[in-house]
């Protein structure tokens, strides 16, 4: 028994764990700070097509975004690509009131700054998209970026 | 009276809490960037404007039809070629009738002046394109006029355009090089 007693005496000091609570806040504050909630639920699917020329999108918050893809719920949708703004899916005559509330929803000095962001499904028809760019044409919503993933585009 | 100092609060579960939302905020956070090709459309014409007729021998008509098929110039070319033709087409080729005409301009940036190619590239698309093939159209595209400014930019700095830091550079090869494609205005051709 005695020998039990000499191994405790000398056993390792106990790590003081006083500071993991502030470890651990630091952590929480990164992630919080550099978190972006997303706003949107997607209804379409999207399977973005790759590209090698491809820019970052700077300055999320001039991003406006417009999703175009087949609805997930294909069987109550169908598979023909639909337009998605916000959370509802939209017709093309209700993308220049999109733009317009987007406009207003930011700084008057930001406002020339916005892009347009276009995520659309590789298997999409251009017809669609064409309709898309000719109305963003008409809203004066002129600076659009075709969104892609970083990778080798097909041959 | 003796007043009972106020009781400690046990400390010990506030790294447990800070674990919790720190959980949370892990799953929660999207560390995607947004990249994409970015492109400035025209703004929209009146309809009482005049097309602006451009010589044939500057235009490099690039059509893509419903079943994802180029043509090229008047020729079925495939996408792996598209991208030396672009090239080929926006250098200067002094004396020669069948590449576009050119013409000296004084860029400011570089303090040099410098033949400009009036070569446009125009993309014409069908309604039933496959979005997929006209974002590797508008790639290979870009990549060609990331190709030329790189090789400007080799000639006249030693360094590839990427690697430039001196935004007067930067500048200067972008107005030297500028990103000459237009889209046509829709048109249905091929129907479904």
């Amino acid at each position: 028994m005695s020998r039990f007693k000499m191994k405790k005496g000398k056993g390792s000091a106990s790590i003081n764990t006083s500071s993991l609570p502030d470890i651990i806040f630091m952590l929480l504050f990164f992630f919080m700070v550099t978190t972006v909630m997303r706003e949107v639920s997607l209804k379409v699917k999207l399977k973005l097509p790759q590209a090698t020329e491809v820019q970052k999108l700077d300055k999320k918050s001039l991003v406006s975004y417009i999703y175009i893809g087949p609805p997930v719920k294909s069987k109550l949708y169908g598979t023909n690509s639909r337009i998605q703004l916000n959370d509802t899916f939209a017709n093309i005559d209700e993308i220049q009131e999109f733009v317009a509330k987007e406009r207003e929803d930011r700084d008057e000095a930001d406002r020339k700054f916005i892009t347009t962001s276009l995520k659309v499904h590789g298997m999409t028809k251009m017809g669609i998209v064409t309709d898309v760019k000719q109305e963003l044409r008409k809203a004066g919503a002129l600076k659009i970026n075709y969104s892609t993933r970083k990778g080798r585009a097909k041959n | 009276m003796a007043r009972k100092a106020a009781p400690e609060i046990n400390a010990g579960s506030m790294a447990d809490i800070a674990f919790l939302l720190l959980i949370f905020f892990l799953v929660t956070t999207t560390m995607d960037v947004d990249t994409g090709i970015t492109r400035k459309l025209p703004p929209p014409v009146e309809d009482n404007v005049e097309d602006i007729i451009v010589k044939d021998r500057n235009i490099l008509k690039v059509l893509i039809n419903s079943h994802d098929r180029l043509l090229i110039d008047g020729k079925p070319g495939d996408i792996s070629m598209l991208k030396r033709i672009a090239i080929d087409f926006m250098a200067i080729h002094p004396n020669d009738a069948s590449y576009p005409e050119y013409k000296p301009k004084f860029i400011e940036e570089l303090g040099l002046e410098m033949d400009m190619s009036q070569g446009i590239i125009s993309l014409k698309n069908d309604r039933g394109t496959s979005y997929e093939m006209y974002i590797t159209v508008q790639n290979e595209l870009a990549s060609a006029f990331h190709e030329m400014k790189d090789e400007l930019s080799m000639r006249l700095f030693g360094l590839k355009y990427d690697q430039l830091i001196d935004e007067n550079k930067i500048n200067g090869i972008n107005s030297a090089i500028p990103v000459r494609i237009s889209e046509a205005e829709p048109e249905d051709i091929g129907g479904k």
